[in-house]
C-alpha cells in the first residue's frame, strides 16, 4: 500500500493504493467514481476510457501508480461548473446514447479528439473512436453527435 | 388514428429521459450501486465439458480469513428454467456439470482477491464423462445423456407440423429447389457484464440485477429459495444492453442471493467478460434444409423446412427458438402449404437461448438466399419474386398467424427505389453487387411464458397536486428507450407536457407487473397499458372538473397542461389547478391500465408460439464490394425500410434499426461464438469475438414506414428486432451479385470467399 497523489477532475486527490491496482479499480472502488465503466478489463472495449493529461487512456490497463502528479479527467469531471460539454449535449440530443454503458468512454475519447482536431472529417472521427465498442447504436448517431459537437465548439470559439 | 400533426408529444424526435444521467456518469448500473459492507462474490466453474461431481470440499475455503460464505448446489437443489417445459437448471451444479464454465460453487469474501483465492481452495472431485459437442452426434447417441430427462438420445424436443396440402403444393410447382444452410452461433456481447447485488435482512431479499425480466427473476427466486414472492424485491437498475442475454433468471442471481442469505451481508457478483461469454444464451447454431416449389413466375406453391438446433447444455428458451424457426417462415410471403420438422438437441457447450430477432434470424437468412437462388434459376428478378409473393394486410397465414397492418410492399418499394435496383442489380462491375431481402417479426408474444389469464402488462399512473404525473410500470428499459416512450405516450394521452411526467419502472415492489423486455413486446403492450391508464385519469379529471365548474364534460379538454373549454382560446385553468379541483371533490387521481392480447393461438399443438397481436415488416438492400484478391468483403451501405406501425419516437426508433442492422452485419461477417475440440470456448473476449467497430460498419440508412396498426398504441408496432432479420441475407445475396458465388454458411470469412472464387474458376 502506498499513497497516490494526483489531480482528479481538477481537484488534488490523495488515496492509498496497492502496487497492482489499476486506475479503473481506484476510481471505482476507492474513490466512488463509477461513471468509468468496466466492460472487459482487458483493454478491448474502451468503456473504461479516461483522460490523462488530456489524452484518452484505458484505465483498466493503467496501473494507478502511473498517474502520480498527473491530471485525470473522468466523465464526472467533464461538465464545467455544471455546464455540459458540447460533446455531452450533442450525444444526448442526437440520440447517440442507448444503453449508455459505452457512453462515458465514448464521450471522453470524442472530447480528446476535438481538443486536438477541432474539425475532424468523418473518417477521422471513426478512426479516433475505433477503440470504443458500442453494441447498441450501430455508431451512426455517435458520428453525427461528434460532428455536431465540433460545430457547436467552432461556433462558441467564433462567438 | 389521427394525423401525425395532431399530436403534441409523440411522433417527434425526443431525447432519452436518462440521456443526461448517462452522459455525466451519474446513471447507476447494477455494478455502480454502492452499499456499505458489501462483499464480493465469485463463482467456481467447471473445467470439464461433462463430468459427474463426486465430492465438493469447501472447508479450506471457508477457513480462509476474509471469506464470509461459501455455497454449492447442495444449498439450493431446486430446478428452474425460463420455460415451464425446461426446468433443467440449478443455481449451482448438483451431481453433474454439463459444459466448461458450468457453475459449481460460489464464494463471498471481503474483496475480490480473497474470493478468488477461496475458489482455488475448493476441492471438487469429478468423474469425467464423455462429452458430446456435435449436434448430429447428440441426435443419435443414447449412451451419453447430458440431461437425464431426454427420452431419445439427447433430443430435448422434436416438432413436426404440416399446414395446407403439401402434396398438392409440390405437384402444382413448375420448379422445385432444395438447399442446405448453416448459421453458426453468435453471442449478444452487450457492453455491461451481468451484475447482481443481493441484500437480505428481516427475512426479505432485495436483488438489484441487470435483468430484462424482473418479474420472471422474482418468480424463479421464490421457487428456488422457498421464499414467498412478496418477500423478494427485484430491481433492475440502469441496464447496459441485453439483446436477450439478460432475458431469463441466471445462476449469478441465485448465487448472490444464496451468499447474502448465508452471510447476512450484501453480496455483489459481477461477471468478467469471459463469464459473460460462458453464460451465453445466445443465437443457436442451426442446420437447415429448405425445399420450395414455385410456378414459372416465381409464385410459391409449397415450402418444406427442416432444422436442427444445437442447444448447448440447458433448455433456456430453446423450445421456443425451435418452434419459432418454422413458425416464422410463413410470412412475409404467401405460402399456401408449409411443413416443418425440427429438433433441438443438448450438447456440452454453454446454453443457447434468445438473441435479438429470436428464432427467426437463422431461417430468414436461409429462406431469403434460397429464394434468390430460385429467382436466379428461373431468370427472374429477386425483387419481382418477392413482390409477387408479398402478403397483404388483413390476411391469415397458412399456420393461422393473423396479419393485420402490413406495409411489406411499401418497404420493398422504398429500398428498391433508394438503391436504384432496376439499374444496378446484375449490372455492376465484377466485385461489386447489391442484394435484397425481406423479413417480418412478432410484436410481442400472444401468450405469456407461464400460462396465466392475467394481463401481460400493467401501468399505474398518479397525478400529484402540483400537476406532476408519475407512471409506475414494470417495463424494463434495457437501453431501447422504453421509459422515454412511456413518458411520451402518457403525456400525449393525458394532454400534459412531457416534462411533467416521470416514469418509475422495473421494480417488483413498487411497479405493477410487466412481463419484461423480450420478443419486442414493450412498446405495444406497456404502451397500451400506459395509454389506457392515462385516458382513464383524463376522464376522471374532466368529469370532476365538469361537475365542479358546472360544465358539460364533453365541452372540456386538456391540452398542453391546461384545461380548455371548446371554442375558447383562453384556458380555464392549469392542469395542476384542475387536479386540485378534482382532488378536493374527492376524486382519486390514479388509475391502472392493462394489456392482454386477444386469443390468437392456432388450432394445433404448439399453436401458441408464433402468434402475436401485430407483426412488423421490413426489407433491406445491401451494397457490397468484394476484393477478389484477398476475399475481403466490404459492405458499403445497407438501406433498411421497416414497417413499425407508427414512429412514436423517430429518434430512438431509427437508432434501434441502425443498431440491429449492424448487429446483423456483424453476425454475417465477423462474429463467431466458437469452441475448441474439447468444448472450451475458443476466445471469450472482444479480440477473438469480433464485434463491429466504427471502422467496420456500413453506412446505414433507415426509412420508417408507417402502416398505423389498429391495435398498437397510436398505431405503433416494433422495430428493435425485426430490423435485424433481412440484414444477413441481403449481404449474402449482394455478394452473389458481386462475384457470382452463393454462400450457405455463416459467418462468411475471406477464406470462404477465396475458396468459392477458386472453385468457380475451376468449374465455371
Amino acid at each position: 500500500m502506498r499513497t497516490l497523489k494526483f489531480i482528479l477532475n481538477g481537484d488534488p486527490t490523495e488515496t492509498g493504493v496497492n502496487d497492482g491496482e489499476t486506475l479503473l479499480e481506484v476510481l471505482r472502488n476507492r474513490l466512488g467514481l463509477t461513471g468509468t465503466k468496466q466492460g472487459c478489463d482487458q483493454g478491448e472495449c474502451g468503456s473504461c476510457t479516461v483522460l490523462i493529461d488530456g489524452k484518452p487512456v484505458l484505465s483498466c490497463l493503467t496501473l494507478a501508480v502511473r498517474v502520480e502528479n498527473r491530471h485525470v479527467t473522468t466523465i464526472e469531471g467533464l461538465a464545467e461548473g455544471g455546464k455540459l460539454h458540447p460533446v455531452q449535449v450533442s450525444f444526448h440530443e442526437k440520440g447517440a446514447i442507448q444503453c449508455g454503458f459505452c457512453t462515458p468512454g465514448m464521450v471522453l475519447t470524442a472530447k480528446a479528439l476535438l481538443d486536438r482536431n477541432p474539425h475532424p472529417t468523418r473518417n477521422e472521427i471513426k478512426e479516433a473512436l475505433a477503440g470504443n465498442i458500442c453494441r447498441c447504436t450501430g455508431y451512426k448517431k455517435i458520428v453525427e453527435a461528434v460532428e455536431q459537437a465540433a460545430k457547436m465548439m467552432a461556433e462558441k470559439a467564433d462567438g | 388514428m389521427g394525423e401525425k400533426n395532431e399530436y403534441r408529444c409523440i411522433g417527434r424526435n425526443t431525447p432519452r429521459t436518462d440521456g443526461l444521467a448517462k452522459v455525466t456518469g451519474s446513471a447507476l448500473f447494477s455494478a455502480d450501486i454502492q452499499v456499505s459492507r458489501c462483499l464480493t462474490g465469485k463463482i467456481l466453474r467447471s473445467p470439464h465439458a461433462h463430468a459427474r461431481i463426486l465430492s465438493i470440499d469447501t472447508k479450506k475455503a471457508e477457513a480462509l480469513p476474509g471469506v464470509k460464505a461459501v455455497v454449492t448446489g447442495a444449498d439450493a437443489p431446486v430446478r428452474y428454467g425460463i420455460l415451464p417445459v425446461s426446468q433443467d437448471e440449478y443455481p449451482l451444479a448438483v451431481d453433474k456439470v454439463r459444459f466448461i464454465g458450468d457453475e459449481v460453487a460460489a464464494v463471498a469474501a471481503i474483496d475480490e482477491a480473497t474470493a478468488l483465492q477461496a475458489l482455488d481452495l475448493i476441492d471438487v472431485r469429478y468423474e469425467v464423462l464423455p462429452a458430446i459437442l456435435d449436434p448430429r452426434e447428440a441426435l443419435v447417441r443414447d449412451d451419453v445423456k447430458i440431461q437425464e430427462r431426454t427420452q431419445e438420445a439427447n433430443i430435448e424436443r422434436r416438432i413436426h407440423l404440416v399446414f395446407g396440402d403439401m402434396e398438392k403444393g409440390f405437384a402444382e410447382a413448375d420448379y422445385i429447389r432444395e438447399d442446405r444452410f448453416f448459421k453458426d452461433a453468435a453471442s449478444h456481447a452487450f457492453l455491461e457484464p451481468h451484475s447482481a447485488l443481493a441484500q437480505f435482512s428481516d427475512g426479505k431479499l432485495t436483488l438489484r440485477t441487470s435483468t430484462q425480466v424482473p418479474h420472471y427473476v422474482q418468480r424463479a427466486l421464490s421457487k428456488v429459495l422457498g421464499i414467498p414472492a412478496d418477500k423478494i424485491r427485484v430491481i433492475k437498475p440502469v441496464l447496459g444492453g441485453g439483446f436477450g442475454g439478460k432475458g431469463e433468471p441466471l445462476p449469478l442471481e441465485f448465487a448472490a442471493s444464496l451468499l447474502a442469505i448465508k452471510s447476512g451481508l450484501p453480496v455483489r457478483i459481477t461477471h468478467s467478460r469471459e463469464e459473460v461469454f460462458l453464460t451465453h444464451r445466445g443465437r443457436h447454431p442451426v442446420e437447415m434444409t429448405l425445399k420450395t416449389g414455385v410456378k414459372k413466375d416465381g409464385t410459391i406453391t409449397a415450402v418444406q423446412f427442416n432444422s436442427l438446433l444445437d442447444g448447448g447444455a440447458y433448455g433456456s428458451y430453446g423450445v421456443v427458438t425451435m418452434i419459432y424457426s418454422g413458425q416464422l417462415l410463413t410470412a412475409p410471403y404467401r405460402v399456401p402449404a408449409f411443413s416443418f420438422d425440427s429438433a433441438r438437441v443438448f450438447t456440452n457447450k454453454p446454453p443457447c437461448g434468445a438473441q435479438r430477432g429470436h428464432g427467426g434470424v437463422q431461417p430468414r437468412f436461409a429462406f431469403e438466399v434460397h429464394l434468390d437462388r430460385i429467382a436466379a434459376d428461373l431468370g427472374l428478378d429477386p425483387l419481382e419474386v418477392r413482390y409477387r409473393n408479398a402478403i397483404d394486410p388483413n390476411t391469415v397465414t397458412v399456420n393461422e398467424l393473423r396479419i393485420t397492418s402490413c406495409a411489406f410492399k411499401e418497404c420493398l418499394d422504398k429500398v428498391a427505389e433508394t438503391v436504384d435496383w432496376k439499374e444496378k442489380r446484375g449490372k455492376l462491375p465484377y466485385g461489386k453487387g447489391i442484394g435484397l431481402a425481406g423479413g417480418f417479426y412478432v410484436t410481442g408474444a400472444a401468450y405469456p411464458i407461464y400460462a396465466n389469464p392475467m394481463p401481460h402488462s400493467q401501468a399505474q399512473i398518479r397525478v400529484d397536486r402540483d400537476g406532476g404525473v408519475t407512471v409506475f410500470s414494470g417495463a424494463s428499459d434495457i437501453g431501447q428507450g422504453s421509459d422515454t416512450l412511456l413518458m411520451m405516450i402518457t403525456a400525449e394521452a393525458l394532454g400534459v407536457p412531457e416534462q411533467s411526467v416521470r416514469v418509475v419502472s422495473a421494480d417488483t415492489e413498487t411497479t405493477p407487473v410487466d412481463l419484461g423486455s423480450y420478443s419486442s413486446r414493450v412498446t405495444f403492450m406497456a404502451g397500451n397499458a400506459c395509454r389506457q391508464a392515462a385516458l382513464e385519469i383524463r376522464d376522471h379529471l374532466l368529469a370532476a372538473c365538469a361537475a365542479q365548474l358546472a360544465r358539460n364534460q364533453k365541452t372540456l379538454t386538456i391540452t398542453g397542461g391546461y384545461l380548455f373549454e371548446h371554442g375558447k382560446e383562453e384556458p380555464l385553468m392549469t392542469f395542476a389547478e384542475a387536479a386540485v379541483l378534482a382532488e378536493a371533490a374527492g376524486v382519486a387521481l390514479c388509475a391502472m391500465g392493462s394489456y392482454r392480447p386477444p386469443e390468437l393461438a392456432g388450432s394445433y399443438k404448439f399453436g401458441g408460439v408464433g402468434p402475436s397481436p401485430a407483426y412488423s415488416f421490413g426489407a433491406q438492400t445491401a451494397e457490397v464490394e468484394v476484393d477478389t484478391e484477398t476475399g475481403e468483403i466490404r459492405v458499403t451501405k445497407i438501406h433498411c425500410a421497416h414497417d413499425l406501425g407508427f414512429a412514436l419516437n423517430p429518434l430512438t426508433a431509427s437508432g434501434q434499426a441502425e443498431g440491429a442492422v449492424v448487429m446483423g452485419f456483424g453476425e454475417t461477417l465477423l462474429e463467431h461464438h466458437a469452441f475448441l475440440p474439447g468444448g472450451r470456448h475458443s476466445g471469450p473476449n472482444f479480440l477473438d469475438y469480433k464485434v463491429p467497430t466504427f471502422l467496420d460498419v456500413p453506412e446505414v440508412d433507415v426509412t420508417l414506414v408507417e402502416s398505423v396498426d389498429p391495435c398498437g398504441p397510436y398505431g405503433a408496432k416494433e422495430i428493435g428486432e425485426g430490423s435485424l432479420h433481412p440484414s444477413l441475407p441481403a449481404i449474402v445475396n449482394a455478394i452473389y451479385d458481386a462475384i457470382g458465388c452463393w454462400f450457405h454458411e455463416l459467418p462468411l470469412t475471406p477464406e470462404k470467399v477465396l475458396a468459392a472464387i477458386a472453385k468457380k474458376k475451376e468449374a465455371p
